[in-house]
């Protein structure tokens, strides 16, 4: 089973998240800011992180730069979850390392799409 | 797959509200001109969330309500505008505004847009921008064609590809979805087995697609790698194919345009769909669901494990023949479970129990909207904001709260000049304050205003029938006289105090709690207002007290002192009252087999057992039979399950399965008929009359 690390500081995200690709038969970990996702992803193996970008204590766009710098995740994917739709944000996610973007607002099934542009 | 979205609603409306409570005590710390980076930041991230939750829920008013919040915050936190009291106070508004909408909505109704629509407009006047998400929807106008077309794609990616994450493979799927693909693929690049870096891509890309859809569609699989990749897509053959493209082009050209000319939306639309003003249902917002902290959670697992242990060693010891050696431990496992038991309910109630700074956090606005309104200079102190304090009590401590500190906003505080001319700091101080003191809360509302204007009350006083001319009270005793129905000092009734509610609906309200209030003034000093809670509604530590052959419980909280009595200590004053001279004081003896109508108790008082009580700074002693232990008891409502009686506040079911009831000492005094209606002194205060017998 695919495992995916999840990151978003709002609650009700991060479990709309969670539960669409939980049910799409994905194992997901959530974190709920970039620190307790990056110690977590220190710990354990992900096939992909979904991450939000404005967050308190780290941000999204560390948390990816310090992630990608990282021998395991590599060549892992790493998505943004980001609302502006200004180019800033992604080409500052790209330059850190990111993937690809996730545009919000996003339903579930928009989510999986995309998710299968890097993950199946 | 189809996924019911609804399902994280209440989550979202919860952290909504959360969030706004943040934002709105951020933005009653900032200080425009001096304001810190991380207090805008996390204004900003609320307004972020809320944005982009409303926006993924379907909540789209709140969603484009938020935008503009969100951009003029965005700019001042790339320091592209500065922050002014205007912005603070618009803000502020829309934190007011997107609470009622998200209530509105949390209640499923249809909400008011008015207000937000007025608000938007002064955002985007800010701004200087105009509102373009309409005319960027019409954009979306379908341009579907049936025609095939084949493109030819060219895709290059560059050696570093794989380390972004990406994956070419996935995209030529993709492209194979969206129609009939032809693909080449180029190896001239890879280099000898020597010279290969494994971890990089060398291989390149042609493809011939065939197909019905958008060359945007195409686009968009490569959108992640435009900067990682050459890529080339071309239109080759195909029926009017070039047609096609221009026209889209002149399509977006003509949006554009549009765009620009777009008047500025001079007013918001009002009158077209006018959704029916549901006012925001208030009323049902008390919350039904609380956030436990998973460490409380995690330690009441761990007590259940305990127990689970407790009672699994129990019932091994049960099925075992019964000897000495076994009683002996199954004396030690009931101890054990008594201790888990206490253990569990204690914990059990900490899930209850929340920082009173759920109460206080609304202050900060009201005093800053208040001393606005009034003009006044207002500092306001919060101390002890987590301290804890049962959920439903919190619930109901907050209007009194807010009363007393309008309160002191409106009478207690003085004007700027008024401060000034009494050589005080012109800023005046209102202090919140909450602390633990034994089974209680003491919750102090204190200002460094005028205090209480003891002449006024006391003349109004006179006035309105409460007491007479010849009436000697000292000014502890006047400053209670506030406390009574039908008294308000403010010569007229202002907007923010006289709403009708006195003092007096203060103390019932928090006595309907099983709590207390008091005032200490000092003229020119201040006033403090104190009020007393039970720390939870739902046990209380209890005396048992045996009369006759019924079992009572006392509150211990209220118990001063228990005593045998001393026959010549006991003077007769009146018809029937007894009092007992204890050291200076005379306590009133209250025979509960009387007022409970009980036979067959000790009627002589001589060496029987008085328990002294406190209420309402009076005591009085009740007369028992026996002292029993002391235990913890669980409170049940006698009006849920009876109704309601004089003098008892609720029963409880005692271990041996019979119900006993807990006595609410203040009602017992009114009871026993000692008090005098709407007075707080007993009749036996004189103590001339007594000294005189």
């Amino acid at each position: 089973m695919k495992r995916i690390l999840a990151v978003d500081d709002s609650a009700s995200m991060r479990q709309m998240v969670s539960f669409t690709l939980k049910k799409a038969g994905f194992d997901v970990t959530e974190a709920k800011d970039g620190s307790e996702a990056l110690n977590i992803a220190k710990q354990q193996g992900f096939d992909a992180v979904i991450s939000d970008v404005n967050m308190p204590v780290m941000d999204g766009i560390t948390l990816i730069r310090e992630l990608r710098s990282l021998p395991n995740y590599k060549f892992t994917p790493l998505l943004m979850l980001t609302t502006e739709s200004g180019l800033d944000k992604k080409t500052e996610g790209k330059a850190a390392g990111a993937t690809g973007w996730i545009v919000k607002p996003f339903n579930p099934e928009q989510l999986l799409a995309v998710l299968k542009k890097v993950i199946r | 797959m189809s996924i019911d979205l609804s399902q994280f609603f209440e989550v979202f409306f919860e952290e909504s509200f959360e969030g706004l409570d943040a934002m709105e005590a951020e933005l009653l710390n900032l200080v425009p001109g001096e304001e810190d980076l991380e207090t805008i930041n996390t204004i900003f991230r609320a307004a972020h969330s809320i944005k982009g939750g409303s926006g993924t829920f379907g909540f789209s008013a709140v969603a484009d309500f938020t935008h503009v919040l969100e951009t003029l915050l965005d700019q001042i936190r790339e320091g592209a505008r500065t922050l002014t009291a205007e912005h603070v106070n618009l803000l502020l508004k829309s934190v007011d505004c997107l609470r009622a909408l998200l209530r509105t909505l949390q209640a499923e109704q249809q909400p008011d847009l008015t207000e937000a629509d007025e608000l938007r407009v002064k955002f985007e006047e800010i701004l200087g921008m105009r509102s373009k998400s309409k005319v960027v929807q019409q954009q979306t106008v379908s341009n579907e064609t049936n025609i095939k077309n084949t493109f030819q794609i060219d895709f290059k990616p560059h050696h570093h590809l794989f380390k972004t994450g990406n994956e070419p493979l996935y995209m030529i799927s993709e492209l194979a979805e969206l129609g009939e693909l032809e693909t080449q693929a180029f190896q001239d690049d890879v280099p000898d087995i020597t010279n290969l870096a494994p971890e990089d891509c060398f291989l390149s890309w042609r493809f011939f697609l065939t197909t019905d859809k958008e060359q945007s569609c195409i686009e968009e699989i490569f959108e992640w790698v435009e900067d990682d990749a050459d890529i080339a897509i071309t239109l080759c053959g195909g029926l009017f194919g070039d047609e096609e493209i221009t026209t889209t082009e002149t399509a977006t050209a003509v949006v554009e345009q549009k765009k620009e000319v777009e008047p500025i939306p001079v007013k918001p639309t009002t009158d077209t769909k006018k959704p029916v003003p549901v006012k925001a249902t208030t009323a049902n917002a008390e919350s039904t669901s609380i956030r436990v902290g998973i460490d409380k959670v995690d330690s009441l697992i761990n007590m259940v494990g305990e127990l689970v242990i407790t009672q699994a060693m129990l019932s091994q010891l049960g099925e075992q023949e019964i000897t000495e050696a076994t009683i002996a431990s199954l004396q030690e496992g009931l101890a054990q479970l008594a201790h888990n038991t206490r253990d569990l309910q204690e914990n059990v109630m900490r899930i209850r129990m929340l920082p009173i700074s759920f109460v206080f956090s609304r202050f900060p606005r009201l005093v800053r909207d208040i001393s606005q309104k009034l003009d006044k200079q207002v500092e306001l102190k919060l101390l002890g904001e987590q301290t804890e304090l049962d959920k439903t009590v919190m619930e109901k401590l907050s209007d009194p709260m807010v009363h007393l500190v309008r309160n002191s906003l409106d009478h207690g505080l003085e004007t700027v000049d008024k401060r000034v001319a009494a050589g005080k700091d012109p800023v005046g101080t209102v202090t919140l304050n909450a602390f633990h003191q034994g089974g209680n809360i003491v919750i102090e509302i204190m200002d460094d205003g005028q205090g209480l204007n003891t002449q006024k009350i006391r003349e109004k006083a006179i006035k309105n029938g409460l007491i007479s001319e010849n009436d000697d009270l000292n000014d502890n005793e006047i400053n209670e006289l506030i406390f009574l129905p039908g008294f308000s000092t403010a010569d007229q009734v202002s907007d923010l105090s006289g709403r009708g509610v006195g003092m007096d609906v203060v103390r019932r309200n928090i006595e309907a709690l099983s709590g207390s209030v008091e005032v200490a003034s000092a003229p020119g000093v201040g006033s403090t207002f104190t009020i007393r809670l039970p720390l939870t509604l739902a046990i209380l530590d209890g005396q048992l007290v045996k009369v006759a052959q019924h079992t009572y419980i006392i509150p211990l909280i209220s118990i001063i002192e228990s005593l045998q009595i001393d026959i010549s200590k006991v003077s007769r004053v009146g018809k029937d009252l007894d009092v007992l001279r204890l050291r200076d004081e005379y306590i009133p003896i209250l025979r509960l087999y009387n007022i409970f109508n009980h036979k067959g108790a000790i009627e002589t008082l001589d060496r029987t057992l008085l328990v002294v009580v406190e209420s309402d700074n009076q005591k009085v002693g009740l007369l028992v039979d026996d002292l029993l232990s002391q235990q913890q008891v669980v409170i049940k409502s006698l009006e849920a399950n009876y109704q309601k009686v004089d003098g008892v506040s609720g029963a409880t079911i005692l271990g041996d399965g019979r119900v006993s009831l807990i006595i609410d000492i203040s009602g017992l005094i009114k009871l026993s008929g000692l008090r005098k209606p709407g007075s707080q002194e007993l009749i036996i205060e004189s103590k001339a009359n007594l000294e005189a017998s």
